[in-house]
Order: structure tokens, then C-alpha cells, then sequence
């Protein structure tokens, strides 16, 4: 049975379609990247699967039992972890509470919230920073902490929203790099959205292109950058900028 | 080495034991040493840093700003002084009925507000509504005396009666210091646990709050119960401590606002900023009046405008209150709540 399986999903705002009978699904242990041009309906499918709308039509279901409409929270202690693009962090607390906020989701006390939170921190690079103010973080170590945070409540899918926006191409790199590791490491399966094809390519097992909010092609990258369908409709030029080497 | 250490971390440990003990030893020997004006004065200050504290928990920690609570100290000392006066029902049995009620009022409030989803200043508004209709209508109500007061038979000043609350101002004192410090030591133990960390979190960012698996509505509602619930407490001192109470004294709008200054001057959200702000403010009252009628000024509303004038410098030069700076000063480390 597949992680996260969404099936015929329609959500519309309004009389405006903006995600329209899509189905994918998302196997354990991989990492999932859904792309589409702008207003294609990546981030409204994303926001039904966290909880933050109720779809009109269609089921969301994780490991089998539905999570469509339910709360956020709900979703959350489900096992659904995510983080923002526009990064919420707990400003006026340390990178430590921060952190030990997410962790308390799975943990019965707060030492053993905190030693999850120390841990997780460890993981994403950000242990030296572990006192400082959320507030005073740069943007990516700000991503950093969405996933720390997420990651701590011990979630079996992690949501990522756009992870690389606005970050330097180093810093994308960096980013990559760690969160292959906490794939491998933490055991998590990820479903990301990202405009950064160098981030996709490097990262996806398999990529999910949404475009006027139906899925139009899935598969694994080497396959999706040779689809002409997304090539005609999205990717363009990028496929082939995006590809290692070009 | 030792001598690698950061230089005087073991000065600062020692200055804020010495801080600590100094302060213990002054509060708990203040009534057999100092003047009953004094005493008056410290119970006052004291009185504030309990409501203030009991305000923080709602505003400071969870973030949601009550301007009407005044309504859960009016309707406490209400309760437990309408039934003392016409069924001679003392202030212990008087204290958990006023906490009961005010604790439905509270959940009765908030209910109406988070789930109709008001927040921010529309939140303070309601609150403000509600404390304004308990004063309107505690004007019409007979049973309490109406707006010509409802007033409390007063016992041996002499004799210390703890079953009754009643006795010297001694005892006042000694019992607003037991819940100062109990209040303290409650919040002190909700912030280290999940409730601290949850309201936190809910009052940096509600919606990163509720994906971290938080049940916002839930959190919230135990923020405001227990900062009516404790609140209540305030109100039945007051009313045996007074003995007298009027609608417009209680509930009126200046009365909410003189218990959020406390923990807005002090430091908000923190666990020493009410007490702090209670005892600026009252020094602040006072001192203002005596240094003003020493230097022979003696000008209508004189004292209001220095005390207007030393608030606004300090929010607008301390903007997160006393006592992160005074926290430095004496040894503490300036923890971030």
C-alpha cells in the first residue's frame, strides 16, 4: 500500500477550478515532488493534504485511512509533518523551544521532548544555534528550522513547501544535501513542492507535474524531462538548464 | 581551569542568591518592622502583581489580550460577598463558588471568541463588552446592592480570624504574599511544561502552532479559564479586604487596564514582569505624590501627568518592560519566555 494515496481530489474557490480530479500516490521511504507553472494548483492540493482545506470531492488517504478535512492538528498527529514557504517561525523563541514545540507532538514529557528537539536539530546543522532567537536566523537557516520542527514531531510523510525560494545557489545545495540525508536517516518519505528544478532533479524519485490542477504526467525525473506534454506546457527550456552538466 | 570560565559566572549566581534571600526576607518581615501605612502599600502592590500575573497567563503567555478583566475580579468579589452578606456563607466556601462562575464565564467567553474565530483587537473589544454589561448590570441588580453598594459587616479588627477572612492588615498582607508567590509558582511550573510551551507557541504563530499538532481552540480555552479562574481569587479578597463594593469602582474600565499596566510595564510575558511592574507602579503613585507635596507643588491633576509622563518613557524606552534589564542587573539570566 502506497504512504499518501490522493484520489480524484477537486477543490474549488469560488466557481474557480484549482485543483481538478487529481490523483497520485506516494510510496514509503521515497521523496515526491510535485511540479506545475504558477497558479497550476501545487500549493492548494498541498494545503488539502496538511488539513488546511477540506476538498470538495475526492479522498486524501495516508497508509490507508482518510485524512481528507480533518483539522490541521489532527493531520499533524496523524503523521503528517509540513513546513511553510513563508516560514512561520516562533520568532521570540529560541531555535531550541522552537523545535521542542514540535517534538512535545510525539513525546509524553518535555526531557524527552528535548532530546528529540537536540536531536533533530543535530540532524538539520543547526546544534550551534540551538540558543539563539528564531528571529535572528538567516532565510535558510529560517528552512532549517521549518524542517527541524516538522520533523520533530516524528511525521512518516514531511511536507515541504517550497523549500529553496529565495535561497543562493549554495545554500541549495547545502539544503539538498541535508534533506537526503534526513530521508535516509529518519526513515521519512517527502512530498515537496519546488519551482528550483535543480533542487527536483537532484532530489525526486518521482515528480508529479500539475498544470490548470489536473495531473498531467508522473514518473521518474530522467522520463518526465523527456515528456513532451510538460515540456509543451511548463518546463521549456528549463529541462534541459535543469539537467546535471548542461 | 576554572579561572577559563566566563568571568563572574559564579558573582552573578552568588548577587542573585543574595537577591533572592534580601527580597524573601524583607517581604516575609515587612508587617513587623514597617509603618501600617506601608503594609497598606504592600498589599496593594501585591494585589496587582497577583492580577497581573493572572492577566500574563492570558495575554503574555497565550497570547490573547483581555482589556476586561476587570469583570472576572467584580464578578468574584460579588459572589462571594452577595452570599456572605444574605446567607452568612464565609469566603472559603465563597471562593470556589466565585471560581467556578468565573471560570464559566471565562469558558462562556472564549468559546464565543475562538469559535467565531475573533482574535486580536476585536477579541479585546468582547471583553471590554463584557465587563461593561457586568457593571451596567450590576447597577440594577437589588440583590447586590445596586449602584448604592453592597457592604460587608466588619469584624474584630484585633482578633485574626482565618475561617472568616477577617483580622489586622497584617494578615491581608500575608495572604495577598501567599498568592502572589503561589501564582508565581504555578506559572513558573505551567511555562517549563507542555501549557508553556504550547500558549508560546500558539501566541508567536497560531497557524504553525496547529501544523506542529496543537489544538489551538483547546490551549486557548485553558489559557482563559485559568486566568479567570485565578482572577476570581483577586476579586474575594477584595471584597473581604474592602468590605465595600460599587459597580463602578469594580468593573469600570480603569480598573481592567490598571491590572494589565503591571505586566505591560514589567515585561510582558515574563514570570517576573508583573511583579516588577506592580511594585514600579505603586512606588510610582505614591512616591509621585509625597515628592510632589514636598516640593510644594500643588497643581490640580500634577500627579497624573508625571505619572502618565514616567510611563510613556518607559514604554517607550524599556519596550519589553523593567525586568529584562533589572533581571541583568541583579545576577538572574535573562531567560527568554
Amino acid at each position: 500500500m502506497p504512504l499518501l494515496e490522493v484520489e480524484e481530489v477537486s477543490k474549488a474557490f469560488r466557481g474557480l477550478r484549482a485543483v481538478a480530479g487529481a490523483s497520485f500516490s506516494v510510496e514509503g521511504q521515497s521523496i515526491t515532488a510535485l511540479i506545475g507553472p504558477n497558479g497550476a494548483g501545487k500549493t492548494t492540493l498541498f494545503n488539502l493534504v496538511a488539513g488546511v482545506y477540506r476538498p470538495d470531492r475526492g479522498d486524501i488517504r495516508l497508509r490507508g485511512r482518510s485524512i481528507a478535512g480533518l483539522p490541521a492538528h489532527r493531520v499533524c498527529a496523524a503523521g503528517v509533518g509540513r513546513t511553510f514557504q513563508l516560514v512561520k517561525p516562533f520568532a521570540g523563541l529560541s531555535v531550541l523551544d522552537n523545535a521542542i514545540v514540535g517534538a512535545l507532538n510525539g513525546e509524553r514529557t518535555v526531557s524527552g521532548a528535548r532530546a528529540r528537539a537536540v536531536a533533530v536539530l543535530e540532524r538539520l546543522g543547526l546544534s550551534g544555534k540551538a540558543e539563539v532567537a528564531a528571529s535572528h536566523l538567516t532565510l535558510a537557516d529560517r528552512r532549517r528550522l521549518e524542517v527541524a520542527r516538522a520533523l520533530a514531531t516524528r511525521p512518516s510523510l514531511l511536507l515541504l513547501d517550497e523549500m529553496m525560494a529565495g535561497l543562493r545557489p549554495t545554500e541549495i545545495d547545502e539544503l539538498v544535501g541535508v534533506l537526503r540525508n534526513v530521508q535516509r536517516e529518519e526513515g521519512v518519505t517527502i512530498l515537496l513542492t519546488e519551482h528550483v528544478m535543480r533542487a527536483v532533479m537532484a532530489l525526486a524519485d518521482q515528480i508529479v507535474v500539475l498544470h490548470h490542477g489536473e495531473v498531467i504526467a508522473r514518473g521518474e525525473p530522467a522520463a518526465i524531462v523527456r515528456n513532451p506534454a510538460v515540456l509543451d506546457c511548463y518546463l521549456g527550456e528549463d529541462a534541459t538548464a535543469g539537467e546535471p552538466g548542461a | 581551569m576554572t579561572s577559563d570560565r566566563p568571568a563572574g559566572a559564579g558573582d552573578r549566581r552568588r548577587l542573585a542568591l543574595i537577591t533572592v534571600v534580601t527580597v524573601a526576607v524583607a517581604l516575609l518581615t515587612l508587617p513587623l518592622v514597617g509603618s501600617s501605612y506601608l503594609v497598606s502599600v504592600a498589599t496593594l502592590a501585591l494585589y496587582l502583581a497577583y492580577v497581573g500575573q493572572a492577566w500574563n497567563v492570558m495575554m503574555g503567555f497565550a497570547g490573547q489580550l483581555s482589556l476586561g478583566h476587570s469583570l472576572y475580579v467584580g464578578l468574584g468579589a460579588y459572589v462571594a460577598a452577595g452570599i456572605f452578606v444574605h446567607f452568612g456563607v464565609g469566603p472559603w466556601a465563597g471562593l470556589w463558588l466565585a471560581v467556578a462562575i468565573c471560570s464559566a464565564v471565562g469558558a462562556f467567553i472564549g468559546l464565543l471568541a475562538f469559535r467565531l474565530r475573533i482574535s486580536g483587537v476585536q477579541l479585546s473589544l468582547l471583553t471590554v463588552a463584557f465587563a461593561e454589561l457586568a457593571r451596567i448590570g450590576f447597577d440594577h441588580l437589588d440583590w447586590f446592592g445596586g449602584p448604592g453598594g453592597l457592604f460587608l459587616r466588619v469584624g474584630d479588627r484585633n482578633h485574626i480570624d482565618l475561617l472568616g477572612f477577617r483580622g489586622p492588615p497584617a494578615m491581608y498582607y500575608y495572604a495577598m504574599l501567599a498568592l502572589a508567590a503561589g501564582a508565581l509558582g504555578v506559572c513558573a511550573l505551567l511555562l517549563r511544561r507542555r501549557p508553556g510551551y504550547y500558549w508560546r507557541a500558539i501566541r508567536e504563530d497560531e497557524v504553525a502552532a496547529q501544523a506542529l499538532g496543537i489544538d489551538t481552540f483547546r490551549w486557548k480555552m485553558l489559557a482563559v479559564v485559568l486566568s479567570s479562574a485565578m482572577t476570581a481569587i483577586a476579586g474575594v479578597f477584595f471584597a473581604f479586604y474592602n468590605n465595600s463594593l460599587f459597580p463602578e469602582q469594580i468593573f469600570g474600565f480603569g480598573r481592567s487596564i490598571e491590572i494589565i499596566l503591571g505586566p505591560v510595564i514589567g515585561g510582558l510575558g515574563t514570570l517576573f514582569g508583573p511583579i516588577v511592574g506592580a511594585v514600579a507602579l505603586v512606588l510610582l503613585g505614591d512616591g509621585t505624590t509625597e515628592i510632589l507635596a514636598k516640593a510644594g507643588v500643588d497643581l490640580p491633576g500634577a500627579r497624573q501627568v508625571v505619572h502618565g509622563l514616567v510611563l510613556l518613557l518607559v514604554t517607550i524606552y524599556l519596550p519589553n518592560g523593567l525586568w529584562p534589564p533589572l533581571a541583568r542587573a541583579l545576577g538572574f539570566q535573562p531567560r527568554r519566555l
